[in-house]
């Protein structure tokens, strides 16, 4: 057992990178997420692991200074808050074209403009549909509690340099401000300059020694055959993670007759939206994508096939409600896809949930559910 | 063919003396790609890369080099000189090399921009990588204008100087003034050397390159940020032929960018210009 510790999902986001052996932040200052770099500075691991902590002078260069360090083969993240995300979304774009694997997390807040410090899920959009130009996913994991923000940063490197590609931990303020139970990691130790040789040897620029061509880091190619291989590749690269590492959590699906989807704070407030409706009588579960994207597609169309509707739960005007119904659409099932969310910082109550679902589906309540999906 | 006798007299060379690899006086150093250069005749680029290849060579330097390319007429500079290189986005190639530099102590980071990149869009990541000191060097190709997107104004275009977006001349009410970002920089305690040079010249190049060794000398020795103007031709974007643009470069590019050193310390210490 690791040790367990009462913490912020903010400060648990530095420790566990600490823990991870990660080599360095960078990073600037927005609420609500803060208290990331703050710990990592009280904390000073450049004198314990090594590892670099540097206050950027904007997210801009924030994103660009984890841009020019992941492409030397180190695992290096940065974190921020949704109008921060919208200004790296320029430096996103190319980490994604270059295929740099490293750490990202946004600590959403309501938008749009500067909205509000409160939590919100509306940057679900910019995180799993681009954000920046071009044709490109990111490797999205929504954590729903403290014990996750620890977990994730982990996963997220691991998956980083499985696939060269950049990861984000897409959270929401409740999350990054709530204090929990958490299990910490034990310590993992930097990589050693052999291992980022024999990891990343092949692609980053380390320096160039006589044995090998040289390393070039760019998304950039003049002619458009080769441009449209680059993002064959790239496509191939996310229908792979589509097959192998997409996560949820399924819970009490397998009599539901109504499924309530959501991640992060609201998947919280619908584990305990489905406690009510069952005490109501109500035959109701949960699905709780982990990875937005890969989106869970497949358990989505199972579930399709022998439920009657699905309500997207969602602090925000309705985005993965999006994926939901082209999920259901792909499954041939004509259950019916709505959603329910509350915006400008505003978290949804379960009662609220509950009676959102006996609205929205009171048609297959009063007539009994059609069994014709 | 058979080669006639000829007859050697007492201190010449024949022409197989002449190739014999310890009678070579000049060769194209072996850090330069043989990838034909994109850049026009007469361009300042191709000469920048020259010297800054002979010196990585000459300090031992390549497997420590990471080099930074700009967006600009030198975005493909990582196809010319044979040291790993990372493409940054338009004007954020100091960030770039921050990261770099950061978690790579050992490494020699440099970035390469010209003055679109350096002084309009990449203003704010050019001040924080000096005013930081970060262990870089910057190399700061100044053609008053921007080559690549095809000659418009840059922030360095001279009063008056007719470009594609200024085409009846850089009008100071209408879009400011010049700027001497160089001068700026060397303000910063951050930085510890500071120079203006040009390579129009064959004595130029020489003392270009003095500059640019002492430059990465600095960033060896852990100086602080190291950083390098060069006033550059860009004929293409200036309409000029490459006699005409040295000739004009000469006379109104160096006035009022007057070439020398403007700093010569170390991190931490105020410039006293
Ligand atoms: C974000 C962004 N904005 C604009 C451009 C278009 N662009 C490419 S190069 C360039 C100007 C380059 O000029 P300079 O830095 O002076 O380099 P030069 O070509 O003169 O060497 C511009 C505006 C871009 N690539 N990215
Ligand atoms: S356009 Fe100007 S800067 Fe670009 S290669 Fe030609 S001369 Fe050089
Ligand atoms: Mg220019």
């Amino acid at each position: 057992m690791g040790e367990i510790k009462l913490m912020k999902g903010n400060e648990v986001l530095a420790e566990a990178a600490i823990r991870c052996g990660c080599d360095g932040y960078f990073g600037y200052p927005i609420t609500p997420q803060s208290e990331v770099m703050e710990t990592l500075m009280v904390r000073e691991p450049w004198k314990e692991t090594g590892m670099v902590v540097l206050q950027a002078e904007s997210e801009v260069a924030s994103i660009n200074m984890v841009y020019g360090a992941a492409a030397t083969g180190k695992k290096v993240m940065t974190s921020s808050s949704s109008p921060g995300i919208s200004l790296m979304a320029e430096g996103i774009s190319y980490l994604a074209g270059a295929e740099l694997p490293c750490l990202l997390v946004n600590v959403q807040r309501g938008g749009p403009g500067l909205g509000t410090i409160q939590p919100s899920q509306a940057d679900y959009f910019q995180a799993v549909k681009g954000g920046g130009h071009g044709d490109y996913k990111l490797i999205v994991l929504a954590p729903s509690s403290v014990q996750e923000m620890n977990d994730f940063v982990d996963l997220g490197f691991e998956l980083a340099f499985k696939y060269r590609n950049p990861a984000m931990i897409l959270a929401d303020g409740a999350i990054g401000q709530m204090m929990e139970k958490v299990e910490l990691a034990d310590y993992k130790p930097r990589w050693t300059k052999e291992e980022v040789a024999e990891k990343n040897g092949d692609w980053a620029t380390t320096g160039k020694p006589a044995s090998r061509k040289k390393n070039v880091i760019t998304s950039l190619e003049m002619a458009s055959n080769d441009m449209e291989v680059r993002n064959i590749n790239l496509q191939a690269k996310y229908r792979k993670m589509e097959e192998e590492d997409v996560r949820y959590e399924a819970i009490q699906c397998d009599d539901a007759e109504f499924i309530l989807v959501a991640f992060g704070t609201a998947a919280r407030v619908c584990q305990k939206a489905v406690e009510v409706a069952r005490e109501k009588g109500l035959k109701v579960g949960l699905l709780r994508p982990v990875t937005l994207f890969p989106f869970p597609k497949k358990i989505i169309k199972e579930l399709a096939r022998k439920t009657a509707g699905f309500l997207s739960v969602e602090m925000s005007a309705g985005q993965m409600v999006e994926d939901i119904k082209l999920a259901v659409y792909d499954a041939g099932s004509n259950a019916r896809v709505d959603h329910f969310g509350r915006m400008g910082g505003i978290i949804p109550t379960p009662t609220e949930v509950v009676e959102a679902l006996e609205d929205k589906f009171s048609w297959e309540l009063s007539y009994g559910v059609k069994r014709s999906y | 063919m058979e080669l006639k006798e000829v007859t050697k007299t007492e201190g010449t060379m024949d022409i197989q003396d002449i190739l014999k690899p310890e009678n070579l006086v000049y060769q194209k150093t072996k850090l330069l790609t043989d990838t034909p250069m994109h850049y026009c005749p007469g361009c300042s680029h191709g000469v920048v890369h020259k010297i800054l290849a002979e010196l990585i060579d000459e300090m031992g330097i390549q497997e420590r080099s990471v080099g930074v390319a700009p967006v600009g007429c030198a975005v493909f500079a990582y196809n010319y000189i044979d040291i790993d290189w990372q493409e940054a986005a338009h004007g954020r190639a100091p960030a770039v090399a921050t990261g770099i530099a950061r978690v790579n102590p050992d490494a020699f980071v440099f970035t390469y921009q010209g003055d679109g990149d350096l002084a309009s869009i990449g203003a704010a990541e050019i001040m924080h990588a000096c005013n930081r000191g970060e262990n870089i060097l910057v190399v700061f190709i100044n053609n008053g204008i921007y080559g690549m997107t095809g000659g418009q104004m840059a922030p360095t275009t001279l009063e008056g100087m007719v470009t594609a977006t200024t085409p009846y001349g850089r009008n100071t009410d209408l879009n400011g003034y010049p700027m001497r970002i160089t001068n700026l920089i060397a303000q910063l305690p951050g930085t510890s050397y500071v120079t203006r040079q040009a390579v129009h010249t064959a004595g130029g190049v020489r003392k270009c390159k003095r500059a640019l060794k002492k430059a990465i000398q600095n960033v060896l020795d852990k100086k602080g940020t190291s950083f390098v103007e060069v006033v550059s031709t860009c004929n293409s974007g200036w309409k000029l032929s490459p006699v005409a643009a040295n000739k004009w470069m000469e006379e109104n590019m160096i006035p009022y960018y007057p070439l020398g050193d403007m700093k010569d310390s170390v991190k931490g210490e105020h410039s006293e210009n």
